[in-house]
């Protein structure tokens, strides 16, 4: 598969074990998109380590330029995967966090360097490891169904994990996946900038949310939640305002909907 | 030191934005720009291979030049001296227009004609001559059109485009003497060029920018669309360029490779119409050309990005505007909400040095960081790492190692750094974690003080009853 520039890695045989890293969002917010994580990666006969004393990737405070902050909170996060396994996160923009700017963040500590130098090799994005590292082929079993597909800018710029999310999607026979306009652009979320700039972030989320409802399908699947969060609660309150009885996008996980279309017990 | 007259309190940056993205018609004009110019450039680059090469080389020559800049900043004087052009240091925009205006005294020039030059701009020359009690006429078309309407440019290439023909029609009919409302753009641009035409041959003095200035032959390399750069640098009598001391590269061979990044990642241009090459004043066998060619290299600042490391990167810049045309931000609030000459990412990492960190920190926190600047800027500047960098040192303790620049510590505020500290122990003990995520979840609902910002555009974010933490808990039981 094709990377943007410098994107390519080497990807490793499948392992026996994996961690996962669910990330804060997950944990607190969808915890069911952690759980169809860990079912799908199961079912390719892998074995889901989830170390309890994970939090968070520490990129709010990062991006938010506090970086002691960041570091306090992502150094707890480095000596959670003391096994060689691949780290599988499930989002676009936490794996990015881990893989790009963990060493960045911790440039002047030599010793603790070292740590986040190895750690950011094993970290992949979900729908990156089932692609090329798990092999993921598994037959659509679903009604069919029209999907639009939001790859975060981490996802798509760093991770070059928007083009396994859309190679998942593309293998599934009755999903078809609609155009949308403008679908390398962000979704105005960017951490804390939804709160700094919240009339700046309220147009982008509303041309998103627009594109997406124009593009003719009603259901968005991202394998980022923080995008999804931003769009579908812009959505929603566009849909209170128009006083919709029904809501008219809609939205969950990859991991959800691949899990569900793929003969997974309905959730 | 004078700031440039249109730089407004930083503090005005969150009403300025929100004015513009309640603005539909500017909204509008600046979507249909963006999105124009970015199918543009997109089909200047088909290949990717060709354009990651491209930009590496870009990147390369760029790098390299500010690695030898005292060098080279030396031999290009030498070299621009032996060819009979005048150097001129500015450490300020105040020393900047003092050179002008004392070529200007000395020759007894009255009237000025003007090339695009941003560094102009930055410097406030025109405000500088008109307070003199000189005319200066601005002749690129967009240029022309700002300075007509009084206003500043909304972009760093296109100055104007936050107007639609409509509205250049309205203000060509209600400035110039004698002309009708067309919104024809062939009949505006004639109009535009009339007027032009003569004030060529009256002036005394041209003004210009310089895209790359080479120090291995000392030539002053401009690329313009309309024929009026080369007008301004060759019917005057004197012709002043002004440029900032980063521009310069060591070979001419170098201008050729930035060359064929520039007007593709710019305009989505192939190549620019005019390339002028600038190497001294008019020699006794030649017919044509200046008596005198000033350049003035302006620090305002620079000095201070090219002495870190890391932000030296900022220097690379060829001012194509990509950054900005590809910008989310940018294209919902257009060019001036931004209030500096240079808006958009470039305007963001940039502004920090020209106008201190007081002044200009709420730009660097104007940004999703989503990178899309950082992948079509041909130079490859890390334009993200930079912003987060320069966010560190906007809310760096002052006195403390991390606030290193101008103006570091200015966007620190006590309130916002509590949360980030109550934050960070939160999710940096697990016990802290679990017991306020457990609340949390319990609770089902988010207590963070800045939820309502969130909320007035979105329906709340609700936990969910068990973390994952839970669900796994339960289902190993
Ligand atoms: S920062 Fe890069 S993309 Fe932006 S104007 Fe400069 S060279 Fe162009």
């Amino acid at each position: 598969m094709e990377h943007p520039h410098g994107l390519s890695r080497i990807y490793p045989v499948k392992p026996a074990d994996v961690y996962l890293f669910a990330t804060c969002l997950i944990d607190q917010f969808a915890p069911e998109a952690g759980m169809d994580t860990i079912r799908l990666l199961e079912r390719e006969g892998i074995t889901v380590h989830f170390p309890e004393g994970q939090t968070c990737c520490g990129q709010p405070a990062y991006t938010s330029g506090y970086p002691e902050e960041a570091r306090a909170v992502a150094r707890l996060q480095l000596d959670l995967f003391p096994q060689p396994w691949p780290v599988v996160v499930p989002s676009g923009s936490c794996a990015a966090m881990m893989r790009h700017h963990y060493p960045k963040l911790f440039a002047d500590d030599p010793p603790v360097l070292a740590k986040a130098e190895e750690l950011a090799q094993r970290i992949f994005e979900l729908t990156e490891f089932l692609v090329q590292v798990a092999g993921f082929a598994h037959p659509d079993s679903g009604e069919p169904c029209t999907v639009a597909l939001h790859t975060s800018c981490h996802a798509r710029r760093e991770m070059g994990s928007h083009e396994t999310s859309a190679a998942l999607l593309a293998n599934l026979e009755h999903v078809a996946v609609v155009e949308q306009a403008r679908i390398e652009e962000c979704c105005g979320f960017g951490g804390t900038f939804a709160i700094r700039h919240p009339d700046i972030s309220e147009a982008i989320v509303t041309d998103k949310v627009a594109s997406l409802k124009d593009s003719g399908t009603r259901r968005v699947v991202s394998a980022d939640c923080g995008c999804l969060f931003n769009i579908l609660g812009r959505a929603a309150r566009l849909d209170e305002i128009a006083g919709s009885p029904a809501p008219t996008l809609e939205g969950e996980h990859i991991a959800s909907f691949l899990w569900r279309r793929t003969g997974g017990a309905e959730q | 030191m004078s700031q440039p007259v249109h730089f407004h309190a930083a503090a005005d940056f969150a009403d300025r934005s929100l004015a513009a993205v309640n603005d539909a018609g500017l909204r509008r004009n600046f979507r249909s720009a963006m999105d124009y110019l970015q199918t543009k450039r997109r089909a200047q680059f088909t290949d990717d291979g060709e354009l990651e090469l491209l930009r590496d080389l870009g990147q390369a020559i760029r790098r390299h030049a500010l690695a030898n800049l005292p060098d080279l900043l030396e031999q290009l004087e030498a070299r621009l001296t032996a060819n009979g052009v005048v150097v001129h240091w500015a450490e300020t925009p105040a020393a900047a227009n003092a050179v002008v205006l004392e070529i200007a005294a000395r020759t007894d020039a009255k009237r000025f004609v003007k090339g695009k030059s941003m560094v102009s701009e930055e410097v406030g020359l025109n405000h500088a001559l008109e307070a003199a009690g000189i005319e200066a006429l601005e002749t690129d078309m967009g240029e022309y059109i700002v300075q007509l309407a009084g206003e500043a440019p909304s972009h760093i290439i296109m100055p104007a485009i936050h107007k639609t023909r409509q509205q250049i029609g309205e203000l060509f009919a209600a400035r110039l003497p004698g002309v009708a409302y067309t919104e024809n753009v062939d009949a505006l641009i004639s109009i535009g060029r009339e007027v032009l035409r003569r004030k060529f041959a009256e002036a005394d003095i041209g003004i210009s920018g310089v895209n790359f200035a080479v120090a291995e032959t000392g030539t002053l390399f401009l690329v313009e669309n309309e024929g009026n750069g080369r007008m301004c640098t060759t019917v005057p009598r004197i012709h002043i360029a002004i440029t900032g001391i980063e521009k310069v590269v060591a070979k001419l061979e170098h201008v050729a490779a930035l060359n064929s990044l520039l007007p593709r990642s710019a305009t989505g241009q192939a190549v620019e119409t005019y390339q002028n090459f600038i190497t001294g004043p008019r020699q006794a066998d030649e017919l044509d050309g200046p008596d005198e060619v000033h350049l003035i290299l302006l620090d305002n600042g620079r000095s201070q990005a090219y002495a870190d490391l890391q932000l030296r990167a900022t220097l690379q810049c060829i001012r194509c505007g990509a950054c900005m045309n590809h910008c989310p931000v940018y294209a919902r609030i257009g060019g001036h909400a931004y209030g500096t000459t240079y808006p958009g990412p470039i305007g963001a990492i940039i502004s920090p040095h020209l106008l201190g960190l007081d002044a200009a920190y709420p730009l660097v926190f104007a940004s999703t960081l989503c990178h899309a600047c950082v992948e079509v800027c041909p130079v490859r500047i890390p334009i993200t790492d930079i912003l987060i960098r320069l966010r560190n040192e906007a809310q760096a303790r002052p006195g403390s190692a991390d606030a290193t620049l101008r103006g570091s510590g200015a966007g620190r505020k006590t309130l916002v750094s509590t949360i980030w500290r109550a934050w960070s122990l939160v999710y940096s003990r697990l016990r802290l974690y679990r017991l306020t995520s457990w609340f949390m979840s319990r609770g089902r609902a988010l207590s963070p003080i800045e939820q309502g910002a969130w909320t007035r555009s979105r329906t709340p974010l609700v936990p969910a009853p068990k973390r994952l933490r839970d669900l796994i808990k339960e289902r190993g039981k």
